[in-house]
């Protein structure tokens, strides 16, 4: 408890919390919405704001409101997906590079390095053109997470070889501890407040690649998520026939989720500091 | 001794190099072949969706000649050596969208402008990010280092696209003062003159301002983060107690030593901000890479597609061994050891 208090001082945090709470409520009103989201042509066509359309109706006839709430809904199962299997993906390589060096270090390092090297949108959009439609909430999670761990599978080897050089490691080495206990006995419990907060910034950048896909038309353009939302409004030209509604609540849902997100993922990130951390713990 | 370390250095540079973009280019031969859809199908498909009659036979004939063209015909050894065959002559076949234009020859109409746009945005935003965010970290305490934080902290997770978009629409709809989107105004061809240029700058501006906002944040902030570890190591409160002048200590003491993660950081990140670059072009239809992959994407122009994704990779992986390259001129440990 006195860590969340801790935390909630940090401006940042409480922010980050209530817009991230917010949206969170949004998303779960979806399942009392009174509209089916993937249907056309069930409310009046293009009105702005009014009782009882609150953000309007677009141009396919669907009220905005209630598209968002299953937008929201949509881009954070996909981002929650794609965060938790790259976490495992990066765990497995970070722990194994850091933990076995030699030979295996360098050649996954070779493999993370080259992944983060190229220009993974090229990747995303060869996959996503030949599944053109066919990708759902979970396919797209799974293709994200594929890419999306190499800068934490760094973050967490470089964690890993520092404990490495510690003496608890020497310790835990001559009482016959054997690797696995080790590494997951002793190395995790150091590296998961990392992965806590690695799951919040990549939710942050597999949001943002939905967004580029379905902005690209390569995602199922019927399931609303913050990104498909974007397209079909840019797409009918909302933004020259003036439906600011329509084309303003993706921005804006966007902006204060992944606003809301990284704030509490920079608040904890320095409240986890390694350096901190260690003071804290060499003090106990 | 000291050139031995630098050539180890340069060796396994290029080795990875080269290596990167073998394993690069494997993947975007593998990619469309492992996945349980067809390529070809899903072309006819589209094809079809767009009311184009098309009966069984017409079909069979239009897969084996998209085989072909694709060079999807014999076994995986040949199609993947006959990939490299066009890749390393660089020969992509015919264009779709522009039949029978070779792909090759649209690249190279539209590479210079992602170039352009990307060196430049990059190389300003990694300046500009850097400088600040070693001053604001070494005075991390001033009122005005805060507020610089709490803004970057805000404009950071914003997505290319959508701070794009609201840019755009701040810019170009509600207040005029940009165009809505192009390389240059309607009916002009770049040229060597004044007004071509300033034409140019105008149309590159909002494109530009996007990447260097949102890039330039990033470098401030982990240069911040560095800076402040640097500055409490025992050379720099030396010199400070020596006698050094604060902003020759800023420079040459504490910006210049945070500096060296700073350039492995770059290149280990212009693969995404290419990925960025490619989708601030589609918000301006800026006439670049990223503009001709979008319509390449909407016209299932698979040769294209192709031809880019192998472009990237060679561009990608060339910048960061140039990057690379410049490290040991930075790095006197590298180059006197």
């Amino acid at each position: 408890m006195g860590t969340l208090r801790e935390l909630f001082q940090d401006y940042r945090f409480t922010l980050g919390f209530t817009f991230l709470s917010a949206l969170v409520i949004l998303a779960f009103l979806s399942f009392f919405s009174p509209y089916d989201p993937v249907k056309w042509l069930q409310v009046p066509r293009d009105m702005p704001p009014s009782w009882p359309h609150i953000l309007g109706t677009n141009s396919k006839g669907q009220d905005v409101f209630w598209e968002a709430t299953f937008a929201i809904r949509n881009s954070l199962i996909i981002a929650f997906i794609a965060a938790l299997l790259s976490r495992i993906i990066a765990t497995v390589v970070g722990l194994l590079a850091g933990y076995k060096g030699g030979i295996a270090d360098q050649i996954l390092m070779f493999l993370t390095d080259g992944i983060l090297i190229l220009p993974l949108i090229m990747m995303l959009v060869l996959v996503a053109s030949v599944m053109k439609g066919q990708l759902s909430l979970v396919g797209l999670g799974i293709l994200l997470a594929f890419f999306g761990w190499p800068w934490d599978a760094r973050t967490i080897r470089s964690q890993v070889l520092s404990l490495r050089e510690q003496t608890f490691t020497q310790t835990a080495i001559l009482s016959g501890k054997n690797v696995l206990s080790l590494v997951f006995g002793e190395y995790m419990p150091h590296i998961t407040p990392l992965l806590l907060s690695t799951v919040l910034s990549n939710m942050t950048w597999s949001i943002s690649s939905e967004i580029t896909l379905a902005i690209l038309g390569l995602s199922k353009l019927e399931t609303p998520t913050l990104g498909t939302m974007l397209y079909w409004a840019l797409r009918r030209q909302a933004l020259l026939l003036g439906y600011w509604w329509w084309i303003m609540t993706p921005i804006i849902l966007t902006l204060v989720l992944l606003v809301g997100l990284y704030f509490i993922s920079v608040s904890l990130c320095e409240y986890m500091d390694p350096r901190s951390r260690l003071q804290r713990a060499t003090m106990e | 001794m000291g050139t031995k370390t630098l050539r180890i250095y340069l060796i396994t540079r290029f080795l990875q190099y080269v290596l990167v973009i073998f394993l690069g280019l494997t993947l975007v031969f593998f990619i469309p072949r492992l996945l349980p859809q067809d390529p070809i199908r899903a072309i006819i498909g589209q094809f079809q969706q767009q009311g184009a009659g098309l009966d069984a036979k017409t079909v069979e004939t239009m897969v084996a000649t998209f085989q072909e063209l694709f060079g999807l015909s014999g076994s995986l050894l040949t199609q993947y050596v006959s990939f490299w065959k066009r890749v390393l002559t660089l020969d992509f076949g015919p264009s779709f969208f522009q039949f029978p234009t070779p792909v090759s020859q649209l690249i190279r109409r539209f590479l210079p402008w992602t170039l352009g746009l990307m060196l430049s945005s990059t190389i300003a935003a990694w300046l500009l990010g850097n400088v600040v965010g070693g001053i604001a970290g070494y005075f991390s305490q001033k009122r005005w280092a805060k507020f610089l934080d709490t803004l970057a902290t805000v404009i950071r997770p914003m997505p290319h696209y959508v701070f794009g978009l609201v840019l755009l629409i701040l810019f170009a709809y509600l207040w005029k003062i940009f165009p809505l989107g192009g390389g240059t105004s309607i009916g002009k061809t770049p040229s060597f003159t004044i007004a071509s240029f300033l034409d140019i700058l105008r149309h590159s501006f909002l494109p530009a301002l996007t990447m260097v906002t949102l890039n330039g944040t990033a470098w401030y902030h982990q240069m911040r983060l560095l800076v402040q570890n640097v500055k409490n190591e025992d050379f720099v409160r030396h010199a400070k107690f020596g006698g050094v002048h604060t902003w020759r200590l800023v420079s040459q003491y504490v910006i210049r030593n945070a500096m060296l993660p700073q350039v492995t950081g770059l290149a280990l990140s212009i693969g995404q901000i290419y990925s960025a670059a490619i989708i601030v072009e589609i918000v301006f239809s800026y006439p670049g890479l990223g503009t001709l992959l979008f319509e390449a994407i909407s016209r299932a122009d698979y040769n294209l597609i192709m031809g880019i994704a192998a472009i990237s990779i060679f561009m990608v992986s060339t910048l960061v061994l140039i990057v690379d390259l410049c490290y040991p001129l930075l790095d006197p440990r590298i180059r006197y050891k």
